[in-house]
C-alpha cells in the first residue's frame, strides 16, 4: 500500500482528514456472540449451490469467522466473545451447564480480536464435537435452563468498561423459535419468565440483545412464539429483517453478515431546509477506504515501540520553541505572518450544519465532479420530532422529480458545496442492498476543477471522430466482454489481502506465508475466447 | 519553471454596463496576479482596459483608430504594483469595441515576444459584450474575425474569454448579443479560444482559472481491452483538490535588528525508548511495526520487500456493464481523464469509437489500473465516456475509483415504508415537499446553471488570498468578512427564497417540528454562542410563527467545541457532555490539558494559578465520571516534574492543598494506583525547598 509512514507526522492542521477516513478507539463496541450448538443447528441444513448443503451451526460459525477477520483489519478496538449455548461441556466463569466460552491462549475472554483467535476459531468445526459437543439443555424434568444460563454468561462478560464508551451487545444465533417448546405448564411458564426477566436486566443495563434467526427450510422461524417478547420487539418491528422460509445459502449468510454490523453514525448533523425549519440528520461513513493500520515504530533490539518526540527549532538562534508558533507566507518580498486564531478564523465560514441552497436535475452532476467518498444520511426524530417526516417527503420528491439538492455543508475542517442525492431501498431475495435515504456527494470548486481536455490538440484541425461503421464494431466488442452481474465492490483489495496474509503468517509465527489471490486480474483467456 | 513562462494580456471591458460587476473583476484579476506572485513569480502581464473616456495604446498613435481602449500596464513580470493597479480599476463612460482591444492585446504580445513563445501567450477577455463592435471598412465583421483569429493561431495564442451576462445585463440588445456572441464563437471554433458565460457575480469569481497548474500525466501507455487488443493513452487527473495553502512555522526568536534571519522553524523528530531512561535510538535501529489486532508485528524493510505485494504496472479491462449497475455514490476519489495518445490518429478513433458506443449502449467499463511500476496496490474503477462538444476536442474517458469489499461498510437501514403513519408524510405534505423540490430551482430552462462547480470558487481560498493582499499592506488587518457573491455559496440565495416565499411558507405551515419531550436533559446538546461567520440578517424569513422551532434550531446549531478563555470550566463540562460522538470525551479531556499548561505558561506571577487549579479539578471530576482515570493520572505525573523545572513548587503545594490527587482504583476500576499510593502522592513528591 502506499502508506508513507512519515505520514504520522502530518501538520497537525491534517488531522481533520484522517478523522475522516480513520476510525478511532474512542468508539468501542464490545459483542458476544451467543451462538445456539443444539443438536437443531446441527441436522438443519440449508441449500447451497452444486448441493453443498451446510448445518446452520456451519453457517453460523462461518459468518462470525468471516465478520472476525473483517473486524480484525478495520474496527480492531472492538472487542468480542464467543459463547456457544446447549454444549455438552461447559466452561465459564459462573460455571453454569450448558455454556461454553471459547477462547485461545492469551486473550480475556472479551477482548479484541487476534490472529490466534482467528486461527483456532477457523479449525473449531473439525474438533467441536469432540471437546464442546451438542446437546439441547432444556429438558423436561430438569432445572437447568441453558438459554437464561447463556444470557447471564454474556451480561458477566459484558460487565466491562462503561455504557458511555461503548455500545455493548449481544448477538444470538439460534434456529429454534420456540426453546421452551418441550416443557409443559409451570415449568415452562417459569423458565419463560425468568428468562424474560434475565433478559430485561442486561437490557436495563444498557446492553442490546439482538437475535440473527435461521429459519428451517419448510418452516419460517416465528419470532412472536417467543423471542419477540425477549427482545422487547412489537407490531412493526418485527417485519424488520425477518428470514424467509427456505432462503438460499448465500442469501442468508449475506443477511447474517450484515446484520452482525451495527451502524455506526459519524455526525450527527442539522439540516437547514429554510430559516425556522430544521431537521435533524445521522450521517453514516458506509464508503471509505480501508488502509492497513498504522506503522509503529520499534526499537529493533527489544520490540518495543517508540515514543516520537517533537521538538520545533529557531533555525536562526537554534533555540528550542516551546510556543505553538505563528505561521507565514513569503509574499511580495515579505513574510506575512498569520497566527493560528486567524487561520481558524479564515476557514470557519458557516455553522456547522447543512444549508439547502437549491435542486437541480440529476443531469447536472457530472462524473468529473468528485473528490472524496460520499457520505450517508438518514433521519432521526431522537432530537427533533418531526424531521424523519420532512426528510422522507423531500426524498420521495427528488427520486420522482430525478433532482438532486445542492447543499453548502460547512463543517470546520472542510466546508464545501455538496450534492444530496436521494437513493431507492434496492433489495434482493430479501436483503437489502441499497439502504433508503440520501448519499452525501462532495462537489468540487473551481479552483479543484482541471480543464485538461483543452491542453491538445496544438493543431488547426479538427480532431478526429469514429464514424458510425466503427462505432458500430466497438458496440459488438461491448456485448461480447459483458459483465452481467457486477456490483461494486464484489472484489477483494489484493494489497490489504496480502497484507494481512503476511501479518497473520508472522504474528502466529509460522514459516509459510500463504499464497493470496488476486481477484482483479481479467480473466485473459476468457477474453481471448 | 522559466520555459512555462506564461505571458498574458488581460483585456477587461469597463464600460459604464460592466460598472456592477467592476468588484468581481477587480477581485479576480487580482487574485490571478496574487497567485502568480506565489507560484508563478516569471510569468509575465499586461492589462488593457475598453470603454474609457480616454484612449493611450500604440496602435492608434501608429495607424490611428482604437479610441477608447488604454494600456494600463505594459507586458512585465508580475509584481505588486500590479495588483494595486487592478483593485482600482477606472470606470469608463463609453461603450467598447472587444474586438478592438483583442487587436491591441495581439499586438502588444506581437511586439514583445515575435513570434517565439508559442503556445505561452495568452489573451484574458472579460467584457459583456452587449454593445456592437465596429463595422469593418472592408468585408463583413466575421471576414474581419476570422482574419484576426487566423493571425491569433499562427502566432500560436490562445484566448480566455468571459463573457458576463443573464441578469447581470438584462436590458442589452438580444440582436447585439446574438451578433457578438456568433462573432465570439468563431474564436472558439477556430482559435484555442475558452469562452465562458456567467451570469453571477459568484461564477465570475471562479470561471477565470487563477492557477494554472501545468498538467502531469499519471499514466501513459496501453489500455488493454484484451490481450491483444491495446489503445495507446494517456492519463490525467481531472480534478483534484486545491488545499488550503501550507503555511510555514515562523520562529520569532531572532532579533528584530537581524535583517538576514530567516525566521524558518526546523521540525526535529526524536525517537525515544518508553523505559525510565528515555534513551534516543538511532534510525538503524528502528524497525517498523505493523498493527495486526492489538499485536505490533516488527518486519523490516528487506523482509518487506520480499514479500509485499507486487502488480505489474498496466491498464486492464475487467468488461463492460450496464451503467445502473454503478451507483454515482460509489465513487471514491477525485476523478481522472482518459484521452488518447495526442497525435496517434488510431487511438483517437478507437477512444471515440468506444466512447459512442459506449454512451449509445448506456455502458460504462470497468479497469484494473496499476498506474506505475513500483506502485503497491491496484485501482480498481469505472470508464465513463466524455463526448467532446468542441470540434478541436477528441472524445476521452472519465475514470472513477471504485471501492473493494473491505471498503464498503454493509449497514442495513430501515425501509421509509416500515415508519409508523405519523412518520409518513400525507396527501398535502407530500406536494408542499414537490413544490419546493420544483421551485427551488438552480437550474432553470434558458438560465446559467447556478453553483456549477466548474465556476464556483473556494470560498475559503478566496478568503485567504484577500487577508494576504490586506495583511501585505497593513500586518494587522482582520480576516475580511464573506462579501455577498462569497455568501451566494455558503447560504442560500435570498432573491430565489423570496421569489418562492408562498412555497416555502406552504412547507412551514404543511410540517410541525418539536423538541423530543422524551430527551434526558442531560443528553441534550447544550450552547451558548455562536461561530463566527454565522449570520442572522437573512430578512425573508417570517419568523414569528417559527419562534418556537427557532429555539430548537439554535440550541442544536450552536455547538461548543472548545474550550475557551473565559470559562474554561463550564466550556469542558459541555464539551464532556456531549453525546453525538464518541470522539468528545477525549477531545475534552485533551484540550483542557493543553488549556490548562496554557494558562501555566503565560501565567504571570502565578496570577493564572487559581484558575488553572479550578480547571484541574474540573478534569479530575470529569475524568472520575468518564471512568478514565488515565488521561488525569498520566497528566498529574507529567506535571510533577513540570512544576519542579518552572520552579511553581507553590503551584504544586495548590494542588496538595485541594487534594487533587491520582485517581485511585476506588474511584476508577480501570486505575492502576491504590488508595494509599493516591493518599501518598502528593507527600512522595514534594519538591525539596530550594537552598
Amino acid at each position: 500500500m502506499d502508506l508513507d509512514p512519515e505520514d504520522v507526522f502530518k501538520d497537525e492542521e491534517d488531522g481533520s482528514d484522517n478523522e475522516f477516513f480513520q476510525q478511532s478507539a474512542s468508539s468501542k463496541e464490545y459483542v458476544v456472540y451467543l451462538v445456539d450448538a443444539s443438536p437443531k443447528m446441527f441436522n438443519t441444513t440449508c441449500p447451497g449451490k452444486d448441493q453443498k448443503d451446510e448445518t446452520h451451526f456451519h453457517l453460523a460459525v462461518s459468518c462470525i469467522a468471516e465478520s472476525l477477520k473483517t473486524q480484525i483489519i478495520s474496527r480492531s478496538y472492538d472487542e468480542v466473545a464467543i459463547c456457544f449455548f446447549n454444549t455438552r461441556e461447559k466452561k465459564n466463569l459462573q460455571d453454569l451447564n450448558g455454556v461454553f466460552v471459547f477462547n485461545v491462549a492469551e486473550r480475556e475472554h472479551l477482548d479484541r480480536p487476534t490472529a490466534r483467535l482467528i486461527k483456532e476459531f477457523d479449525c473449531l468445526q473439525e474438533s467441536f464435537m469432540r471437546e464442546i459437543g451438542s446437546q439441547y439443555g432444556i429438558v423436561p424434568g430438569s432445572r437447568e435452563n441453558s438459554l437464561y444460563n447463556a444470557l447471564w454468561v454474556a451480561q458477566a462478560l459484558l460487565r466491562k468498561g462503561s455504557i458511555k464508551t461503548a455500545d455493548k451487545r449481544i448477538l444470538l444465533l439460534t434456529n429454534e423459535d420456540d426453546p421452551f417448546g418441550g416443557l409443559l405448564g409451570a415449568a415452562k411458564a417459569d423458565m419463560t419468565r425468568t428468562s424474560l426477566q434475565r433478559a430485561k436486566d442486561a437490557q436495563d443495563l444498557g446492553i442490546s440483545i439482538e437475535l440473527l434467526p435461521l429459519s428451517c427450510p419448510d418452516e419460517e422461524f416465528n419470532v412472536k412464539v417467543f423471542y419477540a417478547d425477549l427482545l422487547g420487539l412489537d407490531g412493526e418491528d418485527l417485519v424488520q429483517f425477518m428470514p424467509s422460509a427456505g432462503q438460499k445459502l448465500e442469501d442468508m449468510k449475506d443477511q447474517l453478515r450484515k446484520r452482525m454490523f451495527t451502524r455506526r453514525i459519524i455526525r450527527r448533523i442539522t439540516f437547514d431546509i429554510t430559516n425556522g425549519l430544521s431537521i435533524q440528520l445521522n450521517t453514516y461513513a458506509l464508503i471509505r477506504p480501508a488502509v492497513p493500520g498504522a506503522i509503529t515504530w520499534l526499537d529493533s533490539v527489544t520490540n518495543l515501540p517508540l515514543k516520537i518526540e517533537r521538538s520545533l527549532i529557531c533555525e536562526d538562534t537554534g533555540a528550542l520553541i516551546q510556543e505553538p508558533p505563528k505561521r507565514f507566507q513569503p509574499y511580495r518580498n515579505e513574510n506575512v505572518k498569520f497566527s493560528m486564531d486567524e487561520i481558524s478564523e479564515m476557514k470557519g465560514i458557516s455553522t456547522g450544519c447543512l444549508r439547502l441552497l437549491g435542486f437541480k436535475p440529476l443531469s447536472c452532476l457530472k462524473d468529473y465532479h468528485n473528490l472524496r467518498p460520499s457520505t450517508f444520511v438518514y433521519p432521526s426524530d431522537q432530537e427533533v420530532v418531526g424531521s424523519t417526516c420532512i426528510f422522507i417527503a423531500l426524498y420521495r420528491s427528488m427520486l420522482r422529480l430525478k433532482r438532486f439538492a445542492v447543499a453548502f455543508y460547512g463543517s470546520s475542517s472542510h466546508p464545501q458545496l455538496v450534492a444530496l442525492v436521494a437513493q431507492d431501498e434496492v433489495a434482493k431475495a430479501g436483503v437489502q442492498i441499497e439502504p433508503p435515504g440520501i448519499n452525501m456527494i462532495y462537489l468540487p470548486y473551481s479552483d479543484d476543477i482541471r480543464d485538461v481536455e483543452e491542453i491538445f490538440p496544438d493543431t488547426d484541425d479538427d480532431a478526429p471522430r469514429a464514424d458510425e461503421d466503427q462505432i458500430q464494431k466497438a458496440a459488438a466488442l461491448i456485448k461480447r466482454i459483458d459483465m452481467r452481474d457486477f456490483s461494486v465492490s464484489q472484489f477483494a483489495n489484493p494489497a490489504l489481502q496480502r497484507h494481512y496474509a503476511v501479518l497473520q503468517a508472522l504474528a502466529l509465527e509460522e514459516d509459510d506465508i500463504p499464497e493470496t489471490i488476486d481477484e482483479t486480474l481479467p480473466d485473459e483467456e476468457g477474453l481471448a475466447r | 519553471m522559466a520555459r512555462n513562462k506564461e505571458k498574458l494580456v488581460l483585456l477587461l471591458d469597463v464600460g459604464p454596463s460592466m460598472h456592477s460587476v467592476l468588484p468581481e473583476v477587480e477581485k479576480v484579476c487580482s487574485m490571478l496576479v496574487e497567485k502568480k506572485l506565489i507560484f508563478r513569480k516569471n510569468d509575465e502581464v499586461g492589462v488593457v482596459v475598453f470603454g474609457t473616456e480616454e484612449t493611450n495604446n500604440d496602435l492608434t498613435k501608429e495607424v490611428g483608430g482604437y479610441d477608447h481602449i488604454v494600456v494600463l500596464e505594459d507586458i512585465k513580470v508580475v509584481d505588486g504594483d500590479l495588483i494595486d493597479t487592478l483593485q482600482k480599476l477606472p470606470h469608463g463612460t463609453v461603450d467598447g469595441d472587444f474586438l478592438d482591444a483583442i487587436v491591441v492585446g495581439m499586438d502588444m504580445l506581437i511586439k514583445k515576444y515575435k513570434d517565439i513563445h508559442k503556445g505561452k501567450k495568452r489573451l484574458c477577455l472579460i467584457t459583456n459584450a452587449v454593445h456592437p463592435i465596429k463595422d469593418s471598412l472592408e468585408g463583413t465583421k466575421e471576414d474581419q474575425v476570422e482574419t484576426i483569429a487566423a493571425q491569433m493561431t499562427a502566432q500560436g495564442m490562445k484566448m480566455e474569454s468571459v463573457v458576463v451576462r443573464g441578469r447581470l445585463s438584462q436590458d442589452a440588445n438580444k440582436r447585439i448579443m446574438d451578433e457578438n456572441d456568433r462573432l465570439l464563437s468563431i474564436f472558439s471554433k477556430q482559435t484555442l479560444t475558452r469562452t465562458v458565460y456567467v451570469d453571477s457575480p459568484t461564477s465570475l469569481l471562479g470561471a477565470l482559472k487563477t492557477r494554472r497548474i501545468t498538467p502531469v500525466t499519471v499514466f501513459r501507455g496501453d489500455l488493454e481491452l484484451s490481450p491483444d487488443m491495446k489503445i495507446k493513452v494517456w492519463v490525467y487527473k481531472r480534478t483534484q483538490e486545491e488545499k488550503f495553502p501550507t503555511l510555514k512555522k515562523y520562529s520569532e526568536k531572532a532579533p528584530q535588528t537581524n535583517k538576514f534571519a530567516t525566521h524558518q522553524v526546523k521540525v526535529d523528530y526524536e525517537y525515544k525508548t518508553v523505559d525510565g531512561a528515555s534513551k534516543v535510538v538511532p534510525p538503524e535501529q528502528r524497525i517498523k511495526g505493523y498493527r495486526y489486532g492489538p499485536q505490533v508485528v516488527p518486519i523490516s524493510a528487506a523482509e518487506w520487500d520480499a514479500v509485499k505485494f507486487k502488480p505489474e504496472k498496466g491498464v486492464k479491462l475487467l468488461g463492460f456493464t450496464d451503467a445502473s449497475n454503478i451507483m454515482r455514490h460509489y465513487y471514491m476519489k477525485d476523478v481522472y481523464l482518459f484521452i488518447a495518445e495526442p497525435g496517434n490518429t488510431r487511438a483517437i478513433l478507437s477512444v471515440s469509437a468506444i466512447a459512442r458506443a459506449m454512451k449509445e449502449m448506456n455502458k460504462v467499463a470497468i479497469l484494473r489500473c496499476v498506474w506505475r511500476q513500483g506502485q503497491q496496490n491496484v485501482v480498481l474503477g469505472v470508464l465513463t465516456p466524455n463526448i467532446s462538444q468542441n470540434d478541436k476536442i477528441p472524445d476521452s474517458f472519465y475514470f472513477n475509483v471504485l471501492p473493494f469489499i473491505e471498503d464498503v461498510r454493509e449497514y442495513q437501514f430501515p425501509s421509509f415504508n416500515s415508519f409508523p403513519v405519523s412518520w409518513q408524510p400525507n396527501e398535502q405534505q407530500q406536494k408542499a415537499a414537490d413544490e419546493l423540490v420544483q421551485m427551488l430551482n438552480l437550474a432553470p430552462s434558458g438560465k446559467e446553471e447556478a453553483l456549477l462547480p466548474d465556476y464556483t470558487p473556494n470560498p475559503v481560498l478566496e478568503r485567504f488570498y484577500r487577508h494576504l493582499e490586506l495583511k501585505s499592506k497593513q500586518p494587522d488587518a482582520a480576516v475580511p468578512p464573506l462579501d455577498g457573491t462569497l455568501k451566494r455559496i455558503t447560504e442560500p440565495d435570498p432573491e430565489l427564497f423570496f421569489e418562492n416565499k408562498s412555497v416555502i411558507d406552504a412547507l412551514r405551515k404543511h410540517f410541525e417540528l418539536k423538541e423530543n419531550p422524551k430527551l434526558k436533559k442531560s443528553a441534550r446538546r447544550l450552547l451558548r454562542e455562536k461561530p463566527s461567520g454565522s449570520n442572522d440578517e437573512d430578512g425573508d424569513a417570517d419568523v414569528s410563527d417559527a419562534q418556537a422551532v427557532n429555539s430548537i434550531e439554535k440550541a442544536l446549531v450552536v455547538k461548543i467545541e472548545k474550550i475557551g478563555d473565559l470559562t474554561p470550566v463550564q466550556d469542558f463540562e459541555v464539551i464532556l457532555s456531549r453525546r453525538d460522538s464518541p470522539e468528545w470525551v477525549g477531545k475534552a479531556i485533551k484540550e483542557m490539558r493543553d488549556k490548562i499548561l496554557g494558562l501555566l505558561s503565560d501565567s504571570h506571577e502565578g496570577d493564572n494559578h487559581l484558575i488553572a487549579v479550578e480547571c484541574i479539578a474540573a478534569l479530575r471530576k470529569g475524568c472520575i465520571l468518564e471512568q478514565e482515570p488515565e488521561p488525569y493520572n498520566n497528566f498529574l505525573r507529567y506535571l510533577n516534574p513540570y512544576c519542579q523545572q518552572k520552579g511553581m513548587s507553590n503551584f504544586w503545594q495548590l494542588l496538595a492543598s485541594r487534594e487533587l490527587t491520582l485517581v485511585s482504583k476506588s474511584e476508577a476500576a480501570d486505575s492502576d494506583v491504590t488508595d494509599n499510593e493516591a493518599r501518598r502522592f502528593f507527600v512522595k513528591t514534594e519538591p525539596k525547598p530550594k537552598d
